[in-house]
């Protein structure tokens, strides 16, 4: 099994708040692995230090991560943003810009201007963001217009524009209605042929449907982390078996 | 009949404390009628103005804004040099502060650290509290005097092929009311867009950053995001420059004239409502000068209403979404 991502000894910090002690996993490629746990455990923390995107609110970290053996500390983290895409927990499309502008966004940062060649790229994400039977005969309308489930695709299929290796999920479907909560997990489902996917999630059941492997965050801290159906059927640790059975959380 | 009466005005009375608490009413209702006085307060000065300028209105007309004549002593008032100095001496500040205000704006709102943030913005709200007349005192004594021996000089010099940079350097005129006028826009436009930029939420700096965006590229996104708003805050400040007063006055040269070049003197509204006020002894004269007042008091409650509609409803957008 390949590793993508490789965490060694990782703290995490807000200012003096520690709030991610010492932890260690390894991401496959091509899986999708879940990151459970209470709220204010650290998952979100834990994934946006996989992009850097901590740095963005201020925060820091100890130990190492490493993306295809590379330490991401030593990386530009606009470049590294470009290989590890990020879909969050409320859909955030550019109420600016049009459909087809908003999944074209990464590309012009990259400076791909010639429609020519954006037009496929635009088409062949929103496909595979299962999104284009819904929008392409009003790719011309603002990308604030959808509805919230639409939203959120339109803004996975704008990560996927950019070609990451690795896509990172906080909470996507947490803010969606049911149906749309489907489409995404079965969209998680196609993408992790093509993609590795770390996906927090507040609900045990879609971290059950859509992953390879959990990690089970408490306090700041890597509880247990495994194949997502032996977590599921037998947890090695009493705390996991207890927040999976609900118990607390 | 009287104890029909009286159960009437039980009933009101109940109604009245059934639905509400009696303090609370007499509050609602104070409050609203306090809220209302100011709309027609706006109103009545409206309609006082339309009053006093009537004289005026009857003689001259629509012919009052277009006619260039402004000539007290054979009693012919044309508007058109003084509308034509007020709104070019405020485009033109406009047009210097609009880019050094966004330029603060960016700052304060996306690259300053907190720390530097706040007394930033503080000072930068202060330059917008200092009273006009210190800011035309200090044209007086520092910058007109530097527009007469470098600036003008400089630019007849290198630019004087253009019609904008000729005549003699007097210092005051047009240029020193222009550059006035944009320090004193400078804090209230940036200090709006400053607002306005942080009422874009965070989510979209993130969306952009996690498509690889630079800082600047999320800036831009930002800025594209939040444009409607800072036009609000542009017309905020042009509102303030069209009506301002006392500074213009003492720089401007206070002369009626349509002139090309920057170095002429010119005049604004509110510079001749001021100045002419104590002078105006025939009727016809207060009359026409009430008028030009009426007309800056339309163009600027235009100016102003549509600035906060467009700021409000930047703020709006973001509270929905």
């Amino acid at each position: 099994m390949e590793i993508k991502l490789s965490v060694k000894n990782l703290d995490a910090y807000y200012g003096k708040n520690k709030v991610l002690n010492n932890i260690s996993l390894n991401i496959p490629k091509n899986k999708v692995v879940a990151i459970i746990g209470p709220s204010g455990c650290g998952k979100s923390t834990f994934i946006r230090t996989l992009n850097r995107m901590h740095e963005v609110v201020g925060g820091t970290i100890k130990g190492e991560i490493l993306l295809d053996g590379e330490d991401l500390a030593k990386t530009d983290p606009v470049l590294l943003r470009k290989r590890i895409g990020m879909v969050f927990q409320k859909p955030n499309p550019f109420p600016t810009m049009s459909i087809f502008n908003n999944v074209a966004a990464g590309l012009r940062l990259n400076g791909v201007r010639n429609k020519k060649k954006l037009t496929p790229i635009v088409e062949k994400c929103l496909k595979q963001a299962a999104l284009w039977d819904e929008v392409k005969n009003n790719l011309d309308d603002s990308g604030a217009n959808i509805s919230g489930g639409q939203q959120q695709r339109l803004c996975i299929a704008r990560t996927l524009a950019v070609d990451p290796e690795v896509i990172l999920m906080d909470e996507p479907a947490s803010a969606l209605d049911p149906i749309s909560t489907t489409k995404i997990e079965d969209l998680i489902f196609e993408l992790k042929k093509d993609y590795t996917i770390v996906i927090v999630t507040h609900n045990m059941q879609q971290a059950a449907r859509v992953s390879d492997y959990t990690a089970f965050f408490y306090m700041g801290e890597l509880i247990e982390f495994s194949d997502t159906k032996k977590m599921f059927t037998s947890p090695e640790k009493q705390q996991t078996e207890d927040y999976i059975r609900g118990r607390f959380g | 009949m009287s104890s029909v009466k009286k159960k009437f005005e039980n009933n009101i009375l109940k109604k009245i404390f059934s639905s509400h608490n009696l303090g609370d009413l007499i509050f609602e209702r104070l409050t609203l009628l306090f809220a209302v006085s100011v709309f027609l307060l706006v109103l009545l000065m409206g309609y006082e103005m339309y009053l006093g300028s009537k004289l005026s209105i009857d003689k001259f007309g629509w012919s009052f804004l277009v006619n260039s004549t402004w000539d007290p002593v054979q009693e012919i008032y044309g508007a058109l040099p003084i509308i034509y100095g007020t709104v070019v001496s405020s485009l033109l500040a406009l047009i210097i502060a609009l880019p050094l205000s966004i330029g603060v704006a960016i700052y304060l709102a996306e690259v300053a650290p907190p720390w530097l943030e706040k007394p930033l913005s503080f000072l930068v709200e202060l330059l917008a509290g200092i009273p006009s007349v210190i800011y035309g005192l200090w044209g007086i004594f520092v910058l007109v005097p530097w527009i007469r021996t470098d600036v003008e000089p400089y630019l007849s010099d290198k630019l004087g092929f253009l019609p904008f940079f000729r005549g003699a350097p007097y210092g005051f005129g047009m240029l020193a009311a222009v550059l006035i006028l944009s320090i004193m826009v400078l804090p209230i436009i940036s200090s709006i867009s400053r607002d306005v930029l942080k009422s874009v939420p965070h989510s979209q700096r993130e969306a952009a950053l996690a498509l690889g965006a630079t800082k600047w590229q999320s800036t831009i996104i930002v800025l594209k995001d939040a444009k409607s708003g800072i036009l609000g805050a542009t017309m905020l400040g042009l509102g303030r420059a069209i009506g301002e007063t006392m500074a213009v006055t003492m720089v401007i040269g206070n002369r009626a004239l349509i002139s090309p070049s920057l170095f002429d003197p010119s005049y604004t509204m509110a510079s001749v409502i001021a100045n002419e006020f104590t002078e105006a002894t025939s009727e016809m004269y207060l009359s026409a000068l009430i008028q030009l007042a009426l007309v800056l008091f339309v163009i600027t409650i235009i100016i102003n209403a549509f600035a906060h509609l467009l700021v409000w409803s930047m703020s709006r957008k973001w509270k929905t979404a």
